[in-house]
């Protein structure tokens, strides 16, 4: 072949050079608006305490709750609830992943599966999963399994969910692709549907998350197992004895798991979407 | 296969041959019901490279789809002799992977082990000189980049019949010339067969030995033509413009009597 050929260079330089993680721009894209809500959020708290509305030992100030903070955290018993209760959300969460999971790719795989159990879930998804903890305890007692049984009812749904949204959204193309590349069954999912579907899948697990923490912190409240005391008790029992400051100081160490779990999946996604170029910086 | 025994007879199965014989193909039923492609018969010999050329929706799309087996055909029969690999309009990479990953997944997915997969995605990269861009990922490429991915991507594939639709399509005159005449160099390297579909007549004069001419409603083939122009040849040259002019003449007359024949129908 004597074409002149060598004109298809490789100096067609890309647009988008490799990148790397920027601790500047984290910095203010995604820490200052985190503290700027901290801050508004301590400020609006202090104002309610300084106007009297109520008096000083049942809503205590921010000082005050974090003291208290300070406090609890230097004993052991809070290290054991806070153990406990991630525990109970890391099993109950995992349970509700592969459950969850395994119910979306076999359904996703069947259309008349797929539109009975979706309209099943998009139903257990509008009930309040607390609404389950009476039938739990009826039905298995009032212990780990209980709360369990509504950690995972009220989070597969959201993540089989996930992987339904994401199986439906694989472009036609992809599978054309497959076909070409001859890959079939297992190997069809393993290769191009599966990580086709990542993005929504990873969608699901956060809501999935979201859902299993709000069960457990429920389920914490209403179920007391002795010697198995978790942050959502501990809690209950701050307020039985009328500690304000305990109980705001257990609050904000909820809504701080909350948060970080959060963080951590938006992470993720963000990672993902941007491996992809689905999203620029 | 479906309808009626064809009644061409068929040549025996040569690798790299692929043979339509009485082929069409109908979309939807009743009112919904639309006839793509009816009564076409072709054959393309071992390492011919053909070019498909007709205005949108004359079915020459649907014709590689039944090629590549995505789709049965009505009636008719197709036979494609050895492997068939499909390069599509858009380059349908995977996002998530890099292109050597691209490339590696269809060694994988033919059997090949890791370390020769690795080897020969390399190499396949190279010699669409992407040597360098193989840890790259889809988004981080450019367009005529991406159609070389896809291209090492068919090769990997080791087919004996490589289908085309419309790969260049998107990409700008500068870089389609670039891949002219480096899908040229690996078909006369490799030695298999290429149906390639295109609206664009002076490329089919450029890459082909034969173009087959389409019509629409419903889809057909209208007539064939040999191109015998010496190679390597060049887009611009006189020649090629020559015969280019004459192919669009009488793709014109063709469009020209459909749309009489459609007027008289009212």
């Amino acid at each position: 072949m004597t074409s002149p050929t060598t004109s298809t260079s490789e100096q067609e330089a890309s647009p988008l050079g490799p990148r790397r993680f920027d601790v500047g721009r984290w910095a203010r894209r995604s820490l200052a608006p985190v503290i700027l809500a901290v801050a508004l959020f301590l400020g609006i708290w202090q104002a309610v305490v300084l106007t009297g509305w109520r008096p000083d030992y049942l809503l205590p100030g921010p000082a005050t709750v974090l003291a208290a903070l300070g406090e609890i955290s230097a004993a052991g018993e809070f290290w054991q609830a806070l153990g406990r209760t991630l525990l109970r959300a890391l099993t109950g969460f995992g349970l509700a992943a592969a459950i969850g999971t395994l119910l979306g790719l076999v359904v996703a795989r069947s259309r008349l599966l797929r539109a009975a159990i979706g309209s099943l879930v998009t139903g257990l998804q509008t009930m309040p999963s607390v609404v389950w903890f009476p039938l739990a305890i009826l039905l298995l007692g009032l212990g780990e399994q209980a709360i369990m049984f509504v950690v995972v009812l009220g989070a597969a749904p959201s993540i089989a969910n996930g992987v339904l949204t994401g199986v439906d959204q694989v472009p036609p193309a992809y599978f054309r692709l497959g076909h070409v590349l001859r890959a079939k069954g297992w190997n069809l999912y393993r290769f191009i549907v599966i990580p086709a579907a990542l993005p929504s899948y990873v969608g699901g697990l956060n809501q999935g998350w979201a859902f299993a923490w709000r069960s457990l912190m429920a389920g914490e409240l209403l179920v007391v197992i002795p010697g198995a005391v978790g942050l959502g008790n501990r809690l209950a029992f701050a307020q039985e004895f009328g500690d304000a400051a305990g109980l705001l100081a257990y609050m904000i160490v909820i809504l701080v798991i909350g948060m970080l779990a959060d963080l951590a999946f938006s992470a993720l996604s963000r990672r993902i979407r941007l491996r992809r170029g689905l999203t620029v910086r | 296969m479906t309808g009626p025994v064809a009644t061409a007879v068929m040549a025996p199965a040569v690798p790299g041959r692929l043979q339509l014989a009485g082929v069409s193909k109908v979309f939807g039923r009743g009112d919904q019901r639309v006839v793509a492609l009816e009564g076409v018969d072709l054959t393309v010999e071992p390492g011919e490279f053909v070019a498909v050329v007709g205005g949108s929706g004359c079915g020459k799309s649907t014709m590689l789809t039944l090629a590549a087996g995505l789709e049965e055909p009505t009636t008719g029969t197709v036979e494609a002799a050895g492997g068939v690999a499909l390069m599509f309009q858009e380059s349908t990479l995977l996002p998530w992977l890099t292109a050597a990953k691209n490339v590696e997944l269809a060694l994988r997915l033919h059997g090949v082990g890791r370390d020769e997969r690795q080897e020969r995605a390399r190499r396949l990269l190279a010699k669409v000189r992407l040597g360098r861009h193989a840890d790259k990922r889809p988004h981080e490429l450019s367009g005529g980049m991406r159609q070389r991915v896809a291209l090492a991507r068919v090769l990997a594939q080791e087919a004996s019949i490589v289908l085309m639709d419309e790969p260049l399509g998107a990409l700008d005159a500068m870089t389609r010339d670039q891949m002219h005449d480096l899908i040229e160099d690996v078909w006369q390297e490799s030695g298999f067969s290429v149906v390639f579909v295109t609206h664009n007549v002076r490329e089919a004069v450029r890459l082909a030995d034969r173009a087959i001419l389409m019509g629409s409603r419903p889809g057909h083939i209208v007539q064939e033509l040999q191109i015998e122009l010496p190679r390597p040849r060049v887009m611009d040259a006189a020649p090629v413009a020559a015969l280019a002019s004459e192919l669009t003449r009488r793709l014109r007359e063709e469009v020209a009597r459909h749309d009489e024949s459609d007027y008289f129908d009212i």
